[in-house]
């Protein structure tokens, strides 16, 4: 007979097996076996965040760092729901996590016992899977399965709720072995027939553009090489999603920058007349998007995804290719070089006329704005703030609102898993604890959180854990006292009734930091700017940096609400002649 | 003009609606209908008609039969979201209007009345393979097996003979023929 294993014992077999090192948690009563048991594992370091919904977004920034999944610990009741934010913005942006929650006993499951709450039931909608484990025999086969289930095919999160009685409980616990594949949900299986279709589709184009997402990232690093081959050997322009920025070069000829609703006008506009559209691993979000009924009317559409249920989900595609992104591409580069057919040569004729209009379009230089020598305007911010941080390996997370879409505008990404942003749910307070994760995972690396002042008080009290493990990330706050795309909105489209947007009494974000135990610094005039910048990229601690920016700007270029990707607004000038019309009044 | 004061575009015209039936296997386990049945109602997805059950013991497999009606695309969506979810093994999907495929719904109607109107009420019923399951002199509790609107018609046309009460069952499938669902 084998040895036997609490429960809590064998979480951390699990977690061991599967070669975790880092847990980003929050003790309580229903945790407290497993929390017991941590002394005994010194290869799993424990991160003590500051609330659970912390845990879950630092977990994501180390997820989205690195590729590995990101691991949570959390108590019942309150520790649960506090993570389920998190656990639906993983969701949304297909990021793997495994939770783990601490139950009730068994016995008192049902009964509304002291921090008992439905914990599978209120995660249930925002995980790829979740498991209630009630017999101790179970729980190492859950625990592995929910590994395997957070990274296989489009990843997500997965929650195994544990009540305390099972993290008492003994099993045996065996050596994991890699299982075969789970219940056909994994799904890699085109045919050299659909990357045929693909081929001649792309011969045969004169307008063609790559529109491509988060899922190359997802797809791992050699993904992102083969895209940037096989947009080489096409000569193909290429834009991206907000999620899939870094997966190609943002400083290059054929990049048209993002697309969508605060995409270039040459990218919105290629996506409108282009007349081959190939999308990999994006899912037709409707920020990119526009209106429907007028999205890229006159192409053939290819839409190349690992989720079965992304295709024909919003707009009918022409092929379809259901498979990882990375062996997709490799597939189509391959069959390419075998045909002997350098797109970039052969085609040069054809869509040379086709670069010649995306020259045309770029001549508006629709990320322009107008810049002051007595304010600080935000882009500018962000555009030193790039140049001052591009010879190093930088990692920049976002918070949301207009910051996220200027840094998404103006820092340049050359490699994936350098960006970490909440696209899909769009949570504010994300940026913080996703850059503590971002940073536990990458030591030496300069991690800068972009932030809003709005956002960043959401999870302000994240700065506590940064400080307490000496994570040097630096959170460099766009401050215009406003919710600034609150506040957009309101300007443009509810006749500059400012409700409730404007945040009177904000901290001295510089003695918040010295109260926090780390350094702050404020620059509010665009000469001090630079020196500032180096300033906090030099200090070897955490910083705050209160950047003190243009309350009144917007951010453009924008397609309005119920439009198209050809009828952007570019700018103020441009806004006055081109004002929001149309139906959806009524609507969010 | 009025302004659009939306961040969102505005609905799209939709296609036909149809009604479609799902079989959907799953492991029998805790949770697993709120999974299916959450799905639904997450997405929006409408639900006429429900029914589930253990069928293979030994494997732990029950199977759920779901009627529902939506455009040919949200039908789509159905079917490959409900391929994701962790317990589910096969989905099948038939038009209501599928030739190939038996549906059947089954009702329980008790009546309340005099010994004639009874004879007259289980009269009206003989189509739909009645049995008898309860008879006094007063009543009877009558089982029959059909199609949703055959039962609809049936509970309309009893109600003049003392019917009381109707407990309905939702659809259940089944192929015609040799074949299986795949």
């Amino acid at each position: 007979m084998g040895n036997l294993y609490t429960g809590a014992e064998i979480v951390f077999k699990c977690l061991e097996d599967q070669k975790v090192e880092h847990i980003f948690g929050y003790p309580g009563g229903a945790v407290l076996p497993i929390y017991d048991e941590l002394k005994n594992h010194p290869s799993i370091k424990h991160i003590l965040v500051r609330h659970e919904q912390g845990a879950g977004h630092a977990a994501e920034g180390y997820a989205r760092s690195t590729g590995k999944p990101g691991v949570v610990l959390v108590t019942s009741g309150p520790g649960a729901t506090n993570v389920v934010t998190a656990l639906t913005d993983a969701y949304m942006d297909s990021v793997p996590l495994v939770c783990i929650s601490g139950q009730v006993p068994t016995h008192l499951i049902g009964t509304d016992a002291f921090q008992e709450c439905d914990t599978t039931g209120i995660t249930r909608p925002c995980t790829k899977h979740n498991w209630l484990v009630k017999d101790i025999n179970d729980l190492q086969r859950i625990m592995h399965e929910a590994f395997e289930v957070a990274t296989t095919g489009r990843p997500g999160p997965v929650l195994v709720d544990i009540p305390k009685d099972i993290q008492f409980a003994k099993a045996k616990y065996s050596k994991h072995k890699k299982e075969k594949k789970l219940n056909g949900k994994v799904l890699n299986k085109f045919s050299q027939k659909e990357i045929d279709q693909l081929v001649d589709l792309m011969k045969k184009a004169s307008k063609p553009v790559f529109y491509t997402g988060g899922g190359v990232i997802n797809s791992g690093p050699k993904a992102s090489e083969l895209l940037r081959e096989l947009v080489a050997l096409t000569g193909f322009p290429i834009t991206s999603t907000l999620q899939g920025l870094g997966a190609y070069p943002g400083d290059d000829n054929q990049f048209l920058g993002m697309l969508g609703m605060h995409g270039t006008y040459e990218a919105n506009n290629a996506m409108h007349d282009c007349d081959l559209l190939i999308n990999i691993g994006a899912r037709f979000d409707d920020r990119i998007t526009g209106k429907i009924d007028e999205f890229s009317p006159k192409s053939k559409k290819v839409h190349i995804d690992i989720d079965p249920s992304s295709i024909n989900k919003i707009v009918k595609v022409d092929l379809s290719i259901v498979g990882d992104v990375c062996d997709v591409i490799g597939s189509t580069t391959k069959t390419l070089k075998k045909k002997n057919l350098n797109l970039e040569k052969s085609n040069k004729q054809k869509i040379s006329k086709w670069w010649q209009q995306i020259q045309k379009w770029r001549t508006k230089q629709s990320l322009n704005f107008i810049n002051s020598d007595k304010i600080i305007k935000p882009q500018h911010a962000v555009q030193r703030l790039y140049e001052l941080t591009k010879n190093q390996d930088t990692y920049i997370t976002t918070e949301v609102g207009q910051h996220q879409m200027w840094a998404a505008q103006h820092y340049k990404f050359n490699k994936p898993n350098r960006w970490m942003t909440s696209g899909g749910l769009g949570t504010m307070g994300y940026g913080l604890p996703a850059a503590i994760g971002v940073q536990v995972a990458n030591p030496k690396k300069l991690v800068i959180d972009i932030a809003g002042e709005a956002s960043i008080l959401m999870t302000m009290q994240e700065i506590s854990t940064a400080v307490q493990y000496n994570l040097p990330v630096k959170i460099f706050i766009l401050n215009n006292q406003y919710m600034g795309m609150v506040r957009q909105w309101q300007e443009l489209l509810h006749e500059k009734n400012y409700s409730e947007s404007y945040s009177e009494a904000l901290p001295d974000f510089v003695k918040l930091a010295e109260a926090y135990g780390c350094v702050g610094i404020r620059a509010e005039n665009p000469d001090e700017l630079d020196e500032k910048i180096e300033e906090m990229i030099n200090i070897d601690r955490p910083v705050i940096f209160d950047c003190h920016v243009d309350q009144a700007e917007n951010c453009f270029p924008m397609i309005p609400s119920g439009k198209p990707h050809n009828q952007m607004l570019l700018g103020p000038k441009d806004q006055k002649e081109n004002k929001i019309t149309g139906k959806g009044k009524a609507l969010v | 003009m009025e302004k659009s004061k939306s961040a969102y575009s505005v609905p799209t015209k939709k296609g036909k609606i149809d009604t479609h039936i799902f079989v959907v296997w799953v492991d029998n386990e805790a949770g697993v209908l709120a999974r299916v049945v959450g799905l639904f109602s997450g997405r929006g997805y409408n639900i006429e008609s429900l029914a589930v059950a253990e069928v293979d013991q030994k494997k732990n497999l029950s199977r759920v039969t779901i009627v529902t009606t939506g455009s040919p695309e949200v039908i789509e969506q159905i079917a490959l979201q409900l391929k994701k979810l962790v317990p589910v093994h096969k989905v099948a999907n038939f038009k209501r209007e599928d030739k190939k495929v038996i549906f059947k719904e089954m009702a329980l109607l008790k009546i309340v009345t005099n010994p004639n109107k009874i004879k007259k009420a289980l009269n009206t019923c003989r189509k739909y393979n009645p049995v008898i399951l309860d008879h006094t002199k007063k009543s009877a509790v009558i089982q029959i097996t059909a199609l949703r609107r055959e039962i609809d018609k049936v509970i309309k046309n009893l109600k003049p003979f003392g019917l009381v009460s109707a407990s309905r069952t939702g659809a259940v499938a089944m192929t015609r023929g040799a074949e299986i669902f795949n």
